[in-house]
C-alpha cells in the first residue's frame, strides 16, 4: 500500500446498519468482539471467585471437622430449592436468546420476565436463609455463638473450635454475598434487556446484548452450582 | 491532495478536530484517551517521586531527623502504592498501548471505545480516593499491606487505600480486556499473527496477566476489608485465620504484576532496536512467544516472595526452580535484541539510547532476581536494600527507561512535533547515570545488611556514605525525569512539525499522518509485508518513495 495515500474520507463501503458502530467493518465483527469480550470478562470472574474458593478449600481441609459441624446448620432444603430455581432461570435465558434470534418479541419479553422472577425468587430465599442465620446467632461478630448439633453415629464427637466454625460462616457470607451481588447486577442487566426488548430493539441480526447478558447469567448460575455442594453438602450425615 | 482542513489550515487530525474540555472528557477516541492517561499518570508519577525524595532525604543521615518513624512508614507505603498501582501498571499500556495498539494493527479504534473511556474514569476515581486517603492520613503498612498488621493493628486508612486500588484494578482489567479483544478481532486484512509487531505481542501477554491476575488481588482486598471492618476471621491468626494465605493470594497477583510493568517495555525495546539497527528483529517467533511464556511462567513463581515466611522447604525448592525458569524467556529476548544489533546499521538517536539503557538495567535487575531465587542467598538478603535495588533496577531502570524510550520514539506521531534531539540524548544519559548512582549502592548496602523500611540507621553509621551516594543519584535521576517533561511540553509549541515517518520506521502506525486523523487511516490498510521489513525499506530502489508532505 502506498505510504498513507490518505485520500479524503473513506467512502462508506458498507450498508448502514443502525446498530453497527463506526469502528467495526461489519456486524459479524461487532458480534464476535462483544462475545469474546464477555468470555474474557467471565475469565476474570473465574479468577475472582477462584481466589475465594481456594481460600475456602484450604480452610475446609485444614479445619475439616469444625467446618463440617458448622455446615450442618445450613438448610439443604432451601439450598436445593434455590439450585432448582437457578437452573430453571438458566433454561428461561436460553429460551430468551432463542426467541430473540427468531425475532419473537412477545416470547422474548415473557422469558426475560420469567428469568427476572426466578432470579428474584432466588434472592428472596437467600434473604430468608440469612435471616435464619441472624436469629441463630450464626453471623460472625460479637454475638456469634455456635453449638454443634449432635451427629448420630458419632458419640465421641471432638470439641468444636468456635473460631473455625465462625470462619466457616465468614466464608459462607462472603461467598454467597458476592454471588448475590452478582445476581443483583444480573437482574439490573435483565431489566435493561427487558426494556429494550419491549421497545422491539432486538432483531435477528442484532441481538448480541441478549446473548452476552445471557452468558453472564449462566456464569452466575454456575458459580452457585459450585457453591451449593461445597457449602451445604460435603459430609452431611443425615 | 484533497484533505479536510482544521481550523488553522492544518490537516484535520485527532487533536484539532474538536476543541473544548467536553470534547476531551467525553471522547471515545483511543488516542485522546491515551493523552488523558498520559496527563494523569504523569501527575501521579510526580506525587510518587515527591515521596521518594523525602525518603531519600531522610536517609541522608543515619539519625532519624527529618521525619519520625510513623511518617517514614507512610512515606514508603504511599510511594510504593502510588508508583505501582497508579503509575507503573497503567503507564505503558494505558498511554502508548492505548494510542498504538489500534494503529499498529490497522484498526480505527479499540473494540470497546466507551469501555476504554470508562477505564480512565475508574482510574481517576481510584486516584482521587488514593489522594483523599493520603491527605487524610495515609497508610503505613508498606505497599504489600500484609496481614494481620493491616487488618488488626494499624490505625491508618487501609480500607480506603484498598478500595482505591480495587477500583484502579478494575480500570486495568478493562484496558486488558479491550486489548485482547482488539488484537483478536480488529486486525486489518493481511495483518496475520506472525506479522504483528512485537509491541502487540507484548501487550497481548500483558493483557492476559491483567485479566487473570488482577481479580485475585481484588478478592484479596475484599477479604482484607471484610476482616478489618467486620472482623471476619480469614487471615488473622487470633481469629483462626492464616496470614500465609494472604501472602499467597497477594503475590499470586503481585508477582505477575511485575510483568505487567516490564512486558510492555520489552515490546517497545523490540520496536526501537529493530528500527535503529535497520534490521528485522532476530528470531521474531522466539521474541513473540517469549512474551507469552513470561506471562505463563510469571503465574507460577509467586511463592519466591515467601521463602522466609514459613512455607515448606519442598515448596520453596520448587518455586526456586520455577523462578529460574522464568528467567529463560527474558534471556531469550535479551539475546535476540543483541543479535539484532549485530551487523545492523545502528543509529544512536534518543529512543535507541533509552533502549540500550533498558537492556543494561533490565539485565542487572533480572540477574539479581536469580540471586534472590537462590534459597540460600535469599535468606541472607531478603528484606534488605538488595531486594529494593533488584526491583528498582527492573521497575524503574527497565520499565521506566522503556516507557521514556517509547515516548520519544512515538512523540512525533502523538504530537505531530519533533522533540529537541540533543536535549533528549542528554536526558537519556542523565537518567542512566543517575539511576546507577541511586540504586547500585543499594545492592551493596543490602548485601552488607542494611534492612529496608528503616528510617534510622544510627547504630550503623558506616552505611552513610553509600546512602549519600544514593540520595545524590536520586537528585540527578530527578533532573533526568524532569527534562523530558519540559522539552516535550516545549516542543508542543515550538518543536518542528514532524513528518509522518521521521524514523523511516516500518510499523503501520507510521503510514498514518502525524498526528493521525480521528479514525487513524483514511483508507483501511491492507498488509502485504512482513513485520520489520527494514531490508526492503532501505533497499536501493524502494518500491515506494516516502511521501513528503
Ligand atoms: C521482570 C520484572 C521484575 C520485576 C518488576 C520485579 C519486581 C520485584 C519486586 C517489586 C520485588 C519485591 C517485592 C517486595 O517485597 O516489596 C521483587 C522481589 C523478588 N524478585 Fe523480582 N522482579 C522482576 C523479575 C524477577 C525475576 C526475573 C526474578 C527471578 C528470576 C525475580 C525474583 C525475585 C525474588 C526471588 C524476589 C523476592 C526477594 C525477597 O523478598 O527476598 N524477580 N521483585
Ligand atoms: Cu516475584
Amino acid at each position: 500500500m502506498s505510504d498513507s495515500q490518505t485520500t479524503a474520507v473513506q467512502a462508506a463501503a458498507h450498508g448502514h446498519d443502525p446498530a453497527l458502530l463506526h469502528h467495526f467493518a461489519e456486524p459479524q465483527q461487532q458480534r464476535d468482539a462483544a462475545s469474546l469480550g464477555m468470555w474474557w470478562f467471565l475469565a476474570t470472574e473465574v479468577m475472582f471467585f477462584g481466589g475465594l474458593f481456594c481460600a475456602y478449600l484450604i480452610y475446609r481441609l485444614q479445619h475439616f471437622n469444625d467446618f463440617a459441624a458448622a455446615s450442618q446448620s445450613l438448610s439443604i432444603k432451601l439450598g436445593a430449592i434455590n439450585t432448582a430455581v437457578l437452573i430453571g432461570s438458566s433454561l428461561t435465558v436460553v429460551l430468551a436468546v432463542n426467541a430473540a434470534q427468531r425475532a419473537k418479541r412477545n416470547l422474548l419479553v415473557a422469558y426475560l420476565l420469567l428469568t427476572l422472577v426466578l432470579g428474584s425468587t432466588f434472592l428472596g430465599i437467600k434473604a430468608v436463609e440469612y435471616t435464619d442465620k441472624f436469629k441463630e446467632h450464626h453471623v460472625p461478630g460479637p454475638t456469634f455463638h455456635f453449638v454443634p448439633e449432635r451427629m448420630e453415629g458419632h458419640p465421641e464427637q471432638p470439641p468444636i473450635d468456635q473460631r473455625h466454625a465462625e470462619m466457616f460462616f465468614s466464608l459462607y457470607f462472603v461467598m454467597t454475598g458476592l454471588h448475590a451481588l452478582h445476581m443483583i447486577v444480573g437482574i439490573g442487566i435483565f431489566v435493561w434487556l427487558l426494556v429494550m426488548a419491549w421497545k422491539g430493539r432486538f432483531t435477528p441480526s442484532y441481538n448480541t446484548p441478549v446473548e452476552i447478558g445471557g452468558l453472564y447469567w449462566h456464569f452466575v448460575d454456575v458459580v452457585w452450582i459450585y457453591l451449593f455442594p461445597l457449602l451445604y453438602l460435603i459430609s452431611r450425615h443425615r | 491532495m484533497a484533505m479536510p482542513n482544521g481550523p488553522q489550515g492544518e490537516r484535520e487530525n485527532y487533536l484539532n478536530k474538536e476543541y473544548g474540555v467536553g470534547s476531551w472528557l467525553l471522547t471515545t477516541d483511543h488516542k485522546r484517551i491515551a493523552l488523558l492517561y498520559l496527563m494523569s499518570i504523569t501527575f501521579f508519577f510526580f506525587i510518587g517521586g515527591f515521596f521518594a525524595l523525602l525518603i531519600r532525604l531522610e536517609l541522608l543521615t543515619p539519625a532519624g531527623d527529618l521525619v519520625q518513624a510513623d511518617t517514614y512508614n507512610k512515606l514508603f507505603t504511599m510511594h510504593g502504592m502510588v508508583m505501582v498501582f497508579f503509575f507503573l501498571i497503567p503507564s505503558i499500556p494505558a498511554v502508548l498501548g492505548n494510542f498504538l495498539v489500534p494503529m499498529m494493527i490497522g484498526a480505527k479504534d479499540l473494540a470497546f471505545p466507551r469501555i476504554n473511556l470508562l477505564s480512565w474514569y475508574l482510574y481517576i476515581i481510584g486516584g482521587v480516593m488514593m489522594l483523599h486517603c493520603m491527605l487524610t492520613g495515609g497508610v503505613d503498612t508498606g505497599w504489600t499491606f500484609y496481614t494481620p498488621y493491616s487488618t488488626a493493628f494499624t490505625n491508618t486508612k487501609i480500607v480506603e487505600a484498598g478500595l482505591a486500588i480495587f477500583v484502579a484494578g478494575f480500570s486495568s482489567i478493562l484496558t486488558g480486556l479491550n486489548f485482547v479483544v482488539t488484537i483478536h478481532r480488529m486486525r486489518a486484512p493481511g495483518m496475520t499473527w506472525s506479522r504483528l509487531p512485537l509491541f502487540i505481542w507484548a501487550h497481548y501477554a500483558t493483557s492476559i496477566i491483567q485479566l487473570l491476575g488482577t481479580p485475585v488481588v481484588a478478592i484479596t482486598i475484599v477479604l482484607v476489608a471484610a476482616e478489618r471492618t467486620l472482623h471476619l476471621g480469614i487471615f488473622d491468626p487470633k481469629l483462626g485465620g492464616d496470614p500465609l494465605l494472604f501472602q499467597h493470594l497477594f503475590w499470586f497477583y503481585s508477582h505477575p504484576a511485575v510483568y505487567i510493568m516490564i512486558l510492555p517495555s520489552m515490546g517497545i525495546v523490540s520496536e526501537i532496536i529493530a528500527c535503529f539497527s535497520r534490521k528485522r528483529i532476530f528470531g521474531y517467533n522466539f521474541v513473540a512467544l517469549s512474551s507469552i511464556a513470561i506471562a505463563v511462567f510469571g503465574f507460577l513463581v509467586w511463592a519466591h516472595h515467601l521463602f522466609v515466611a514459613g512455607i515448606s522447604i519442598y515448596a520453596a525448592f520448587v518455586f526456586s526452580l520455577l523462578s529460574y525458569a522464568v528467567a529463560v524467556p527474558s534471556a531469550v529476548k535479551t539475546f535476540n535484541w543483541t543479535a539484532t544489533l549485530y551487523k545492523g546499521s545502528i543509529r544512536y538517536d534518543a529512543p535507541m539510547l533509552y533502549a540500550f539503557g533498558f537492556i543494561g538495567l533490565f539485565m542487572m535487575g533480572g540477574l539479581t532476581g536469580l540471586f534472590l531465587s537462590a534459597l540460600g542467598i535469599d535468606v541472607h538478603v531478603t528484606d534488605t536494600y538488595f531486594v529494593v535495588a533488584h526491583f528498582h533496577y527492573i521497575m524503574v531502570g527497565g520499565a521506566v527507561m522503556g516507557y521514556l524510550g517509547g515516548m520519544h520514539f512515538w512523540w512525533p506521531k502523538i504530537s505531530g512535533r519533533l522533540y529537541p534531539e540533543g536535549w533528549a540524548r542528554l536526558a537519556a544519559l542523565i537518567v542512566f547515570i543517575g539511576f546507577h548512582l541511586t540504586f547500585f549502592p543499594q545492592f551493596v548496602l543490602g548485601y552488607l545488611g542494611m534492612p529496608r523500611r528503616y528510617y534510622d540507621y544510627s547504630h550503623m553509621p558506616e552505611f552513610q556514605v553509600l546512602n549519600v551516594l544514593s540520595t545524590a543519584g536520586a537528585t540527578i535521576l530527578g533532573v533526568g525525569y524532569l527534562l523530558p517533561m519540559i522539552y516535550f511540553l516545549w516542543s508542543m509549541r515550538y518543536g518542528k512539525p514532524a513528518p509522518d515517518n521521521p524514523w523511516n520506521a516500518a510499523g503501520l502506525e507510521w503510514k498514518s499522518a502525524s498526528p493521525p486523523p480521528t479514525f487513524n487511516f483514511d483508507v483501511e490498510p491492507v498488509v502485504t509485508w512482513e513485520a520489520y521489513n527494514y531490508e526492503e525499506l532501505d533497499a536501493p530502489h524502494p518500491q515506494e518513495a516516502p511521501v513528503v508532505r
